[in-house]
């Protein structure tokens, strides 16, 4: 019943022969938390390269590490692939993961090995997204609305009810966003800027992603999120238009983590190398995801948000991704901001 | 066919479990085996490779020694088979030899782990183990089960419960079950909430995290947003009311009115309980959220603004009472149909008009359906986690606020654990108003004696708002479901229009190719392990649900009480509280179960029961005790009476705990979302993928196949399980 995508078997020909001293491979337990389709396809090419078969479970990176932090004991998984940084930084500090040097690592932009210094090398960068609001077209006209442009558009009175975005306690792209005003525009303003646009928001939902999905919906006309999930929505036919901003932004790395006491120790590290090749990550081309990948020589779709056209923030990954400071922020932002009227 | 037992030296029951003991011991692989039904250990080393061998082996090697205790514990029983049960040797015996056992398993299982040694004081008292084993197979299940059942005669033959082997039997079964797969995960998770910070146990830390203001605030009254405990509250009894009420309006009209497609009104009743999660909250708003199509509509017939009215309260308010009507639907009729119709024509032979026999003597015999409706209601609202995600807007309430405190950006376990008290606390509160309120009196209609037949008819001053409320409602809900199926065929719902089949056939579709016939969609292997964990689901909840509500309706034993919220409180939590609960529970030994389609199948029983509880309560409290004593005196013992009487008179209390157990686990996301492995995906686990992804109309279609499947099946357990014929009680019967 495993089903083989037309790609995946050209791969698996291309590759063919190369393959047999694997023949024997064991099994590998992969808990993925991108998207399902995204995994399926790097679960299914990974088997066909290498004979090793895959057992994966999607699950959001919130709900995996919760998993992974309750299986501590005796771990299921092997390999962690996909999904925002923080709770991969947040498995490392907490000790869930084995640190590796993966002979790939000379092949990757510096952000990604940046990711991996920061934590012990218990976790590595495989794709970044900006962060960034998209807005429905048909919502902004009909308001007779002007397109906003950056961070400081989205706190005019006009925009009043009028932007979405996830609530911090709850996103980890919401507390992405948090943290960027937070060094975007110092910390004083950095909050000052929360409170001016607390005035505006007509829900903090809980999803990450849920804004820009109602945006397409028609239910908000902004939404803030990350730019890639934005462009998802234009691509699956929804009236929603990106907007990467004019101050600057931060941005996610998708990281992947190998978890600590893994009984396939060995697979998941053959996986942990194929995954960081030009040739598995290139795979997102073909499933409508639109991050940069950490290769270099990985190709990213042509409607993937130019990453050197966006103004990136120099985002501190490894200070506002610990624990302390996360709950500082969070705490702050709870009785600075959340409990102002709207 | 009668058996006399008490006074005979042969006990079937006893060298049944005796042989089982042994069998488990001797023959059975101790440890759990991965892949047991392909039998592939048998040829593999079994009896004497470690990973296979049956205790007995394994002690004979010199391997795992600990085991060597049980032994005794089973030869001992083997000199009391030919004893008389009024021997005290017998009963003591069983009783030593059985406790014992189990309470050896139950040591050195926990005692004993994948690195030897579990507790440190024990390596410090003992040295190091050098050994360690793994989660328990069929050996130790049996063997367990074995001196579990031993003990249980042991005390009927002293004397409990009247000497009752079924019942004692019955009591300690349902204790243990409960105890390990409720109590036991739930305390761990409950335990999280006074760890502090730094990893260590603080009261005060605690009540720093209890009193905080996004639990109790009352913002509400001054412009910003009250804490998530009041919202929840509030919301879980307007729910609990609204949906008592409407589930009675639907038992009257399909009971004692003369309306004719009552079928129709009786399927459209189940329609939203058998909706996977998510589809109502997207569909409401499709219809009547800010862009939606009825919003827009009267925006534009009165030239109004848009807005987001639907988001928070509102919102919730009509996804829930949509979406669990039903509920309180299919534990009021059973109750409103066994109300006798002797009663009510002895108040109108007394000349009381037909209101007063309405609300004077009918009404208050449904009491028992109307609390247990009402706190179904209550619980379901306070549980209710897909709704409040997707409708919730700034309205937070307890079941998310839980779920991000686990899987959220502060991953802050202690604070889950804290918010799942303070549900439990309301769902608590909940039920000792239900149960003050019902007080001593007897409910007991259905007592043996001939009765009259035919129910009257409603009175008209009832008759007229109930037919207008039952007819709006319906039409609401028709609408709604109209607009599902709709959006199911549409290329992209809410935006592009035009009609397509797309969507089923991505997730539907079958070819017949070189390699015969296969099933290509994307939703065939989610669907069909959906299929099978929820076929073998239903009737175990059944069969625990029903058994339980007779030991609390016929039955004293001490800890009633307790023992009866406890039955209450898997189905109190929210799921997902109970999925990471059964995690951390059940990732270790001795009950090492994540991963597999098994702690699926029990998570489902175990969250599901309490229906079958509450449905088999409320007929139970209608059927008079007369009954089970004439069959106990006619020599038939409580085996017997309870199959042969009980049961066929619960039919419709059967045909609730089966229908909802199996439409749960099809529905069901919450909890299951931890609890699916890659062989083991669920259909909802699936939806959400789906619906994550953008893939809305690949959602809703696989969605509505889903309808339809369970639709046949409710139609099949109906058909199956039967109606129970309780007195005459078909219009067209003519009197007797």
């Amino acid at each position: 019943m495993r089903k083989y995508t037309l790609a995946a078997s050209v791969l698996a020909l291309a590759t063919g022969l190369s393959a047999t001293g694997a023949m024997a491979a064991g099994k590998l337990n992969l808990y993925c938390s991108a998207q399902e389709d995204w995994c399926q396809l790097m679960a299914r090419s990974f088997e066909e390269k290498t004979g090793i078969d895959v057992d994966m479970t999607r699950k959001s990176s919130g709900e995996t590490f919760a998993q992974i932090k309750a299986e501590e004991v005796n771990p299921k998984g092997d390999v962690w692939w996909g999904g925002t940084g923080d709770p991969h930084l947040q498995a490392a500090e907490e000790d869930l993961t084995e640190p590796y040097v993966s002979p790939m690592r000379d092949q990757l932009h510096p952000w990604a090995i940046a990711q991996a210094t920061s934590a012990g090398d218990k976790t590595i960068g495989i794709y970044s997204g900006a962060l960034g609001f998209g807005y429905n077209t048909k919502l902004l006209a009909d308001n007779g609305l002007p397109a906003p442009a950056c961070w400081e558009d989205l706190t005019k009175p006009e925009f009043k009810g009028k932007v979405q975005m996830a609530n911090p306690n709850s996103s980890g792209t919401a507390y992405t966003t948090l943290a960027t005003m937070v060094q975007l525009f110092g910390e004083d303003n950095g909050f000052d800027y929360m409170k001016r646009l607390h005035a505006n928001i007509n829900q903090y939902t809980k999803s990450g992603s849920a804004p820009i999905k109602a945006a397409g919906q028609g239910e908000t006309t902004v939404g803030i999120v990350f730019m890639h999930d934005s462009v998802a929505q234009t691509v699956a036919g929804f009236p929603v238009v990106t907007v990467a901003p004019c101050e600057g932004t931060g941005y996610e790395i998708g990281s992947m983590s190998i978890i600590k006491g893994a009984r396939n120790m060995d697979e998941a590290k053959v996986f942990y190398d194929w995954a960081l090749s030009a040739e598995a990550q290139t795979l997102a081309l073909q499933v409508n995801a639109f991050q940069v990948m950490s290769n270099k020589g990985a190709t990213s779709s042509d409607l993937a948000p130019k990453m050197d056209q966006i103004k990136l923030i120099d985002y501190d990954f490894k200070l506002y991704g610990s624990s302390d400071e996360r709950k500082r922020l969070l705490s702050k932002w709870d009785n600075d901001v959340s409990t102002l009227p709207q | 066919m009668r058996t006399v037992t008490s006074e005979s030296n042969s006990h079937p029951v006893l060298t049944f479990w005796i042989i089982a003991g042994w069998v488990g011991f001797l023959l059975l692989p101790w440890y759990g085996v991965e892949d047991f039904y392909t039998f592939e250990w048998l040829v593999d080393g079994w009896p004497l490779d470690g990973d296979y061998a049956p205790a007995a082996f394994l002690i004979a090697q010199g391997q795992k020694l600990w085991l060597a205790p049980l032994l005794p514990a089973l030869i001992a029983p083997l000199f009391v088979m030919r004893r008389r049960k009024t021997d005290p040797i017998y009963g003591k015996v069983l009783i030593i030899a059985g406790g014992f056992g189990f309470a050896w398993m139950i040591a050195q299982g926990l005692g004993i782990g994948l690195r030897g040694y579990n507790f440190g004081w024990l390596t410090a008292l003992l040295g190091d183990l050098g050994d360690r084993q793994f989660g328990m197979g069929y050996g130790a299940l049996i063997v367990a089960s074995a001196f579990l059942f031993l003990f249980t005669q042991g005390i009927a033959a002293r004397g409990a419960v009247n000497g009752d082997v079924f019942v004692t039997a019955a009591i300690g079964g349902v204790i243990t079950i409960v105890s390990i797969f409720v109590f036991l995960p739930i305390v761990k998770m409950l335990g999280a909430a006074f760890i502090s910070d730094d990893g260590g146990y603080s009261v005060i830390e605690f009540f720093g995290k209890f009193v905080d203001r996004r639990i109790w605030g009352l913002g509400c009254f001054s412009g910003t947003n009250c804490g998530a405990a009041w919202n929840s509250l509030i919301l879980a009894v307007l729910v609990g009311v609204i949906t008592t009420v409407l589930g009675l309006i639907f038992a009257l009209v399909l009971t004692r009115s003369n309306f004719k497609y009552k079928q129709a009104l009786r399927a459209l009743t189940v329609l939203p309980i058998i909706t996977p999660p998510f589809v109502i909250g997207l569909a409401l708003i499709l219809l009547f959220g800010m862009s939606g199509t009825v919003t827009q509509w009267v925006a534009g017939l009165f030239d109004m603004q848009p807005t987001r009215w639907l988001y928070g309260m509102p919102g919730l308010l009509i996804a829930q009472v949509l979406a669990f009507t039903p509920i309180a639907f299919l534990v009021m009729i059973g109750v409103v149909e066994g109300v006798s119709p002797s009663m009510e024509e002895a108040a109108q032979t007394l000349r009381a008009n037909r209101w007063q026999t309405f609300r004077t003597v009918s009404l208050p015999l449904m009491r028992p359906g109307l609390a247990n409706a009402f706190l179904l209601g209550f619980i379901e609202s306070m549980a209710d986690f897909g709704n409040p995600l997707v409708l919730g807007g700034n309205f937070d309430v307890l079941s998310t606020e839980i779920f991000f405190a686990i899987v959220g950006a502060q991953y802050d376990q202690s604070r889950a654990a804290i918010l799942a008290m303070v549900l439990l606390g309301f769902t608590l509160g909940a039920f000792y108003l239900q149960r003050f309120w019902l007080g001593n009196k007897s409910y007991t209609t259905v007592t043996g004696k001939g009765d009259a037949g035919v129910h009257p008819q409603m009175p008209l001053g009832l008759a007229l708002p109930v037919y207008v409320i039952a007819g709006l409602w319906a039409l609401f809900t028709i609408g709604v479901y109209v607009y599902i199926v709709y959006g199911s065929f549409v290329q992209l719902w809410g935006v592009d229009d035009s009609l397509t089949l797309t969507h089923y056939k991505t997730a539907f579709a079958v070819s017949w190719g070189d390699n015969g016939f296969r099933w290509t969609g994307s939703a065939w292997d989610s669907f069909f392990t959906t299929i099978m964990i929820a076929t073998i689901a239903a009737p175990f909840t059944a069969a625990v649900g029903l058994i339980t509500a007779y030991l609390l309706t016929r039955q004293n034993f001490a800890g009633k009480k307790s023992f009866e919220f406890g039955t209450m409180l898997s189905f109190a939590i929210p799921g997902t509280v109970i999925g990471v609960a059964y995690i951390l529970a059940f990732n270790v030994p001795p009950i090492e179960i994540t991963g597999t389609g098994i702690i699926l199948v029990i998570s489902f029983v175990f969250r599901n029961m309490p229906v079958g509880v509450r449905a088999g309560i409320a007929s139970m409290s209608q059927l008079d005790k007369s009954l089970d004593e004439s069959s106990l005196t006619l020599g038939a013992n409580s085996w017997q009476t309870f199959r042969l009487v009980i049961l066929p008179l619960l039919r419709p209390a059967i045909l609730a705990a089966l229908v909802y157990s199996f439409v749960r686990a099809m529905t069901a996301i919450s909890a299951v979302i931890f609890l699916v492995s890659a062989r083991y995906d669920m259909a909802t686990s699936y939806i959400i993928g789906r619906v994550e992804n953008n893939d809305y109309g690949l959602a809703i279609a696989y969605s509505t196949a889903l309808i339809f499947v369970m639709l046949f099946a409710v139609g099949m357990l109906q058909f199956g399980v039967g109606r129970t014929k309780i007195g005459r009680r078909s219009s067209n019967s003519g009197g007797h």
